[in-house]
Order: structure tokens, then sequence, then C-alpha cells
């Protein structure tokens, strides 16, 4: 059975992974995808899919998560990120073909992209 | 909704904001008696009676941000559409179990579609929740329960970018794996 030699797999990732987790978690970036009915209809796991794609093409490491319906259906697909002593930005109607702009001009250059964004929080203490 | 699996992930997520920390979809194909049966189980707070019935009513949402709830009205609809249909069983603080039944050759039956996307998402939810899967096609199954796979974790969450392109590329081979098997 596959399975038990993938769990022998996941034994080795854990060692490699938890060397880097704490540095990750303190500094990291954290991208938050929203999953609710309206999420899903305006097609929420396609961007979100798109987002890992790029995540994983660049070599960014972020945690990637998803929540429910926040109220705003009409703008969804909706996408949070927060990085460590920034704001947290909103952006809405996100589709797969802005994702990959999206990561290069937040996260690489770390410039917000104005027009796509529909909210934003004060950074959090 | 074009994929039966976005219905699944519509479900899920339903069953996450139950606050359900376990659950389960159990897939069955079937050629023989034509079937395709999908059950998405969890031990969320569950419902009474007369919310187990207006929750099929596209009018009645549990959610306070908007009001109307379209989840389960549209997974319905998709079953009656190729001769199945959907039945919810619930019980409060027990949980809810809905399983929707489809003719699994009805023209008008949509693809199941991606469901190592659909399982990534829910699996990627904020709230910690463990996932039992199981996929059956004609009698050939691939099964995955992601308690075992968090005990073998440790501190290391399953969002962890190794974990989880990991997890994604495991669950896709199990899946081609029975595809091939059973054809």
């Amino acid at each position: 059975m596959p399975r038990l030699k993938t769990l022998e797999d996941l034994k080795k990732l854990r060692e490699d992974a938890q060397g880097e987790l704490k540095v990750r978690l303190e500094t990291g970036t954290k991208i938050v995808v929203g999953m609710g009915t309206c999420g899903i209809a305006a097609g929420a796991r396609e961007t979100m899919h798109a987002i890992l794609a790029e995540l994983e093409k660049r070599e960014i490491e972020a945690h990637v998560t998803t929540v429910g319906c926040i109220g705003m259906c009409i703008r969804e697909p909706l996408v949070d990120i927060e990085q460590a002593g920034k704001p947290r930005i909103t952006y809405g109607n996100v589709k797969p073909d802005m994702v990959p702009r999206l990561i290069e001009e937040h996260l690489i250059k770390g410039n917000v992209v104005q027009e796509w964004v529909v909210g934003r929080l004060p950074t959090s203490p | 909704m074009r994929e039966l699996s976005l219905h699944i992930l519509d479900t899920l997520e339903n069953s996450l904001e139950a606050g359900a920390t376990r659950l389960e979809l159990v897939i069955d194909e079937d050629s023989k008696h034509d079937l395709l049966r999908i059950r998405v189980s969890d031990n969320g707070r569950g419902m009474d009676t007369e919310m187990t019935r207006r929750v099929l009513d596209p009018f009645f949402t549990t959610r306070t941000t908007r009001h109307v709830g379209l989840g389960l009205p549209l997974f319905a609809a998709a079953a009656e559409r190729c001769n199945g249909r959907l039945h919810i069983q619930s019980q409060p603080g027990v949980g809810t179990t809905v399983i929707a039944e489809f003719q699994h050759s009805h023209m008008d039956r949509s693809p199941l579609g991606d469901l190592p996307k659909t399982l990534m998402a829910v699996l990627l939810s904020e709230r910690p929740v463990d996932l039992y899967y199981r996929h059956t096609v004609n009698g050939e199954s691939f099964e995955l329960d992601t308690a075992a796979i968090r005990r073998e974790l440790g501190d290391v969450p399953i969002s962890h970018p190794r974990i989880r392109s990991w997890l994604s590329e495991a669950i896709k081979e199990g899946l081609a794996d029975i595809q091939e098997s059973a054809t």
C-alpha cells in the first residue's frame, strides 16, 4: 500500500519543517481566502489554488488559510494579505489571472495594489 | 456550480460553520447500479427537525451577514435533476449528515470535478478540523484520514507549505490510482 510509504515521507518532511517553523510563524505572511457559498460560486477555490501555485512557483513561503462568508459577498472572491507589522489588506473580486500580479506587487515589491483593495485593517498589536 | 466537488466544498464549509471538528466525506461510484452517492457527515452542533426542513428553503440561512442560503437548495436541485435526491439527517448536539444521490450516467450530472482542490480548501481552514475521506470507484477505494497525518506531524501545521504540497500530491495520486484500477 502506498499509504504507509507516504506516512514515512511525512516523518521526513516533519523534521525538515520543524526547524524553520518558528522563524516563519514570526515573520511570515498570512493569506486568507473567503470560502463561503458566495466565495465558492464566484470561483474562490480556483483563486486559492492559483495563489498556492504562484507561491510555489516563486518559492515564497506563506501560510494560506480559508474562512467562511464575512458578508461582502458581492466582492468575492475575497483575499486578505497580512504581513507582520503591516496593515491587513483585503482585495476583492480576485480572479486566478490576477494572482501573479498580486503576489508580485504585494509580496515581492511590497506595494499594495490600490485599485483592487476593498478594505484594510490597521496593524494588529 | 459546475462541479459536484464545489457543492461538496460548500457542504463541508457548512459543517465548519456549525462548529464541527471532524468531517467525513464518503463518495461511492458504482457503475453496476448506475449510482453516485456522496455523504458528508459532521460532529457539528446539529439542527432540530424544523431547521432541517428549512435549510432546503433558499430563503433560509443561519447567517446574519446575508439573507439567503443557497448552498443546500442548489445541491438538492443538482441531485433531483439526475433522478436522485438529497437527504439530511441531523440531531442537535450530535451532528449532521447530508447524502446526495445521483444516477451516475445521467446526462445532466455534473462531473465530480477537482476533489483534491476541494479537500485542500477545507484542510486549510482557519478552524482546526480533521477530515476522513473515502472514495470508492467500483470497489476500489482510496482512504485518507487527516487525524493520522496530524498525529504524525505533531506541532507542524497542515498549512505548512511543504506539508500542503505533499498532501495535495498524495490525494491526486490516490485518486488517479483508483480510477486506473477501476477501469
